[in-house]
């Protein structure tokens, strides 16, 4: 579905992506891992576009995606930060949305398993940032699109909605969904992803499940694993993001 | 483009900068005509507020809402439809929303006072017109620093630096070179510099119109036979166009090339 060659990108003297070759046509739960500026976002955001790379191929479906926007049709995505036009109703940007994918949302089971029938018609500036991050999940999920990319999906839930939201991940991936996911939680890439791609100063370092990566590094969790790699790779003592 | 428009529009309409903008102009212009019996004098009154408040409140709300959806274009990003559109549909929204305010709070009042049967209809359209020109032009400005500035306070500052420049230093450089040359003939020196400063433009206009250039003497009558012409209103007109569509133009050509 995604296939990504010889992938470059810098910002000024930044070289952020350095040569990625990647591809995601399996379905299934993909965590993209890395330590803070090894180019996650920026891999990311160029699958959807939004950063132009210098060089290198994106494809989907087989096209080439430069200078190409329909096929993101097939892309639910997650932001990172949920923050709407603050004088409109979540129903208002369901119906841009669906506006603009020419597509009708199917968010009644969605808008039941997050509790948010009593939001619907609230201003979004008035809800709190937990409502707002079930608002970008319904967005996300609920135009059935066959790739999902979710960027820190947990950010401001509580841990009834995060345990729905583990529950909705399984049943998409069971419907054959390919899902890509950010995040700095571990348990919860534990908990969800089949695959890991590990990223370092903008290259690939590790691509595989979670035993692969364990037993590489001899160990039994997968934080002490990360803790591992970031060691061996002389990286500053930041946060896994 | 329509959609995203349409969007941001019902956004802005609703919110309270939107309101309060309105109801300004509204007390502004009532209490101007209640206070004047001429109407000459009200709409030169109004025409100091809107040349100098106009362009800071386009460029200024222009900056903030950028700046506040920001997140939410990355949203929009993500979605199937095309840069420009994101980028132009936020642009006339801001400007249409402001515009209506302008509109609305100076434009109530007036018909109110029956200004449609008023021999000075078509001194207060120059007025209203101008209002709005100078709206869009300094909307676009203001969002096409916001788009090549990622720094919030750096497209701030440029932009209140820039409003400051058009409303009161350029007048100020205008007269100094006047006075420092004012053996040579600076007529046409004159015209074409206030051509290049929308605000100045603006004024003249607007002072002409109500045929005020009497009082400027030679010069006056010089800006009274270019801007009079028909020549001169296409020109002056075109040069307002221009001063919208060229951050327009440089606004498609950033949204194009930009990484978010």
């Amino acid at each position: 579905m995604i296939n990504i060659k010889n992938l470059h990108k810098s910002f000024g003297t930044n070289h952020v992506l350095n040569g990625i070759d990647l591809d995601f046509t399996r379905h299934g739960i993909t965590a993209i891992l890395g330590p803070n500026g090894s180019g996650k976002t920026t891999l990311i955001k160029s699958i959807l576009g939004m950063v132009i790379p210098d060089s290198g191929s994106i494809r989907f479906m087989g096209e080439s995606i430069k200078n190409k926007y329909a096929y993101r049709n097939h892309i639910g995505y997650l932001p990172q930060i949920a923050r709407f036009p603050e004088n409109l109703k979540p129903t208002e940007l369901f119906q841009l949305l669906g506006n603009l994918k020419n597509t009708r949302p199917n968010l009644d089971n969605l808008i039941d398993r997050f509790n948010l029938g009593q939001h619907l018609n609230t201003r979004l500036g008035k809800l709190s940032g937990g409502t707002r991050q079930k608002i970008n999940l319904l967005q996300a999920f609920g135009f059935d699109s066959p790739v999902i990319i979710l960027d820190e999906p947990t950010a401001g839930l509580d841990p009834v909605s995060v345990i729905e939201l583990k529950k909705l991940m399984r049943e998409e991936e069971a419907r054959g969904k390919i899902i890509l996911l950010t995040t700095h939680i571990i348990s919860f890439v534990e908990d969800m992803a089949e695959e890991m791609v590990f990223l370092l100063d903008g290259h690939i370092h590790f691509r595989g499940d979670k035993e692969a990566l364990l037993n590489k590094y001899k160990q039994t969790n997968l934080e002490p694993a990360i803790a591992d790699i970031l060691r061996a790779n002389a990286a500053p003592a930041q946060a896994i993001s | 483009m329509y959609k995203i428009f349409r969007f941001y529009f019902s956004d802005l309409i609703r919110s309270r900068w939107t309101i309060l903008y309105t109801l300004f102009y509204l007390l502004l212009t009532t209490g101007l005509l209640l206070l004047s019996p001429n109407i000459s004098k009200v709409i030169i009154s109004l025409m100091n507020v809107i040349l100098f408040l106009v362009p800071l409140v386009a460029s200024m709300l222009g900056i903030l809402y950028y700046y506040n959806t920001r997140d939410f274009i990355e949203l929009l990003l993500a979605q199937p439809l095309n840069r420009q559109n994101i980028f132009l549909g936020q642009y006339f929204s801001i400007s249409a929303s402001l515009g209506i305010s302008l509109l609305a709070g100076i434009g109530i009042p007036f018909l109110f006072y029956g200004i449609l049967s008023s021999p000075e209809i078509f001194n207060y359209l120059t007025l209203l017109v101008t209002g709005l020109f100078l709206n869009f032009i300094f909307a676009a400005i203001a969002f096409l620093l916001a788009l090549k500035n990622e720094n919030k306070i750096r497209a701030f500052g440029s932009t209140i630096i820039l409003w400051l420049f058009f409303a009161v230093i350029y007048d100020g450089i205008i007269l100094l070179l006047l006075s420092f040359f004012r053996d040579y003939p600076l007529e046409k020196f004159t015209l074409g510099a206030s051509l290049l400063n929308p605000i100045d433009l603006s004024r003249i206009m607007i002072l002409l119109q109500l045929d005020i250039a009497a009082l400027m003497g030679f010069t006056g009558a010089v800006f009274s036979k270019f801007f009079g012409s028909g020549f001169g209103i296409a020109i002056s007109l075109s040069s307002l166009a221009l001063w919208i569509l060229i951050p327009l133009w440089r606004i498609n050509r950033i949204s194009l090339k930009k990484d978010f």
